[in-house]
């Protein structure tokens, strides 16, 4: 049923006749992969890789208690956002649960942007609508927007080429309005790879147009399966899997997302330190076996502590890797665990994240233009 | 595309006879299907099999699917290759990516599988 209801991108035919594997994933039918998750993701590692990801949602909020609304939805700081800049943060419920994780774009003093997931777009837009001033305006852009991601160390010189206003000067988590033959868009130094690129929000009358230019300078289609296998090497959370409604964000580490000084729904469990019970950690596997979603952490002695998040095996490392929670004294780097798939008991260890070291999404742009 | 010395498996293996052992590997349309494999989980030689029991894993990237014992007998022997390059069942599904060899199988139960046209037209109807 959900493969018949799902909705498509505007890439869709692109995709069809690129005899893509289509999967449902959030209420879309997406490209799982083209020719090989394994190409697609070395492609985007050592080159450039372009993916549809139109499916996720883009909201547009404004009004002179925008501001004051965000810093109250969101775990990140707003205030301290420049005009440009970008914030990863989370959407919690009053029980500090995770009700989505979002970039947030500032365009002005009072007008944002905001960037959710695809599965969660409906519910998180009701949310914020229930928590905002009467004065403050928020509209559901995603029905006309197109996201196409185009990231790998030659992303930046062949974005260049097609883009008409200059990109040199976007630093990492930042933005700018821009336009592609005179049709505006915003190109966002954004991704979800670890690679340099942009993330591009454009209207859906020229997706089409700008994927095709963008191959024909030699962007190698990738799918969600390659987006996938790359965030995971990056240590990148995914909703669904290490964030839902009720995982207390502050366990995810990423306490650059979650304002130590300020109240925002949720602030009463994601502040206090006694409600941390769990540590999200990295996990390398003995051998090439993946654990997945769902396994059971267990200590050396068979005690369960935790559970498995993602797991896959890693291109870049040709061995398998994992996220998952475990109880927080076990979340010491190389603590050795077990970990139960029903059927066997598979070796790993507490590992550093990201996995994959080499990423270029934070450098200097100008060495690769 | 589908080699017609060998038989094959609705559940997608394919079975050749070699002197008194049966080969077994997976399907060309089984190994797309899977995608890129990424590790694959032998039987032990001398482990007895039963036919439609798995007694093997494959993993690819998204997923781990369980292999059927096409026949049932005993394992003869594995191709160890697989453990350091399981591409090579997407390189080579019906050649050098092969899985392991039966022996002391009962001829009668080969007669029950697919020949290539049948296996065709399996693929062509489900």
């Amino acid at each position: 049923m959900e493969a018949q209801m799902a909705i498509k991108t505007v890439l869709f035919d692109i995709h069809s006749s690129l005899n893509a594997r289509m999967m449902p994933f959030g209420g879309y039918t997406m490209p799982l992969q083209y020719t090989s998750i394994i190409a697609e993701h070395r492609a985007t590692r050592e080159s450039v890789g372009i993916f549809d990801t139109c499916h996720m949602g883009e909201f547009r909020i404004t009004g002179k208690s925008a501001l004051s609304d965000l810093e109250r939805i969101l775990s990140c700081p707003v205030t301290s956002m420049k005009h440009g800049q970008c914030r990863y943060g989370f959407i919690c419920n009053k029980n500090g649960g995770v009700i989505d994780d979002q970039i947030l774009y500032r365009i002005g003093d009072d007008h944002f942007y905001m960037v959710v997931n695809a599965g969660t777009r409906k519910e998180d837009f009701q949310w914020i609508q229930e928590q905002i001033s009467k004065e403050t305006s928020l509209e559901d852009l995603s029905d006309e927007t197109a996201k196409i991601d185009v990231q790998g160390p030659k992303a930046p010189k062949l974005l260049a080429k097609l883009l008409d206003d200059p990109i040199d000067d976007l630093k990492f988590y930042t933005f700018k309005q821009n336009s592609f033959k005179g049709v505006s868009l915003i190109s966002s130094r954004t991704g979800y790879t670890g690679e340099i690129g942009l993330e591009i929000y454009c209207n859906n009358t020229i997706a089409a147009e700008f994927w095709h230019a963008c191959t024909e300078l030699g962007a190698l289609p990738a799918g969600l399966g390659a987006r996938d296998t790359l965030r995971l090497e990056m240590g990148f959370p995914l909703y669904g899997h290490e964030l839902d409604s009720n995982r207390n964000p502050a366990e995810t580490g990423y306490t650059r997302s979650i304002s130590p000084d300020k109240e925002f729904i949720g602030s009463s469990v994601v502040l206090d330190p006694t409600r941390l019970t769990e540590s999200l950690v990295g996990i390398t596997m003995e051998g090439r076996r993946a654990a997945r979603h769902g396994d059971i952490l267990r200590s050396s002695s068979g005690e369960k502590i935790g559970i498995i998040t993602s797991g896959s095996f890693s291109p870049c490392l040709e061995k398998a890797i994992a996220m998952g929670y475990v109880a927080t004294k076990y979340a010491e780097l190389g603590t050795p665990l077990l970990v139960d798939n029903g059927k066997q008991q598979l070796h790993g260890e507490i590992a550093e994240m990201p996995f994959y070291q080499e990423s270029t999404c934070r450098k200097a742009i100008a060495k690769f233009l | 595309m589908t080699p017609d010395d060998r038989k094959y498996a609705e559940s997608h293996e394919w079975i050749k006879v070699d002197g008194d052992v049966v080969v077994v590997g997976i399907s060309d349309h089984a190994q797309e299907s899977l995608g890129d494999i990424t590790f694959v989980e032998l039987p032990e030689v001398g482990a007895e099999v039963t036919k439609g029991s798995d007694c093997c894993v494959i993993e690819s990237v998204k997923a781990a699917s369980d292999i059927y014992a096409p026949l049932s007998g005993t394992i003869a022997e594995v191709n160890s290759e697989l453990d350091a390059t399981p591409e090579l069942i997407n390189q080579s599904p019906y050649d050098e990516g092969w899985m392991f060899k039966i022996k002391g199988f009962d001829a009668a139960e080969l007669e029950t599988l697919l020949d290539a046209a049948g296996y065709s037209s399996f693929l062509e109807n489900n």
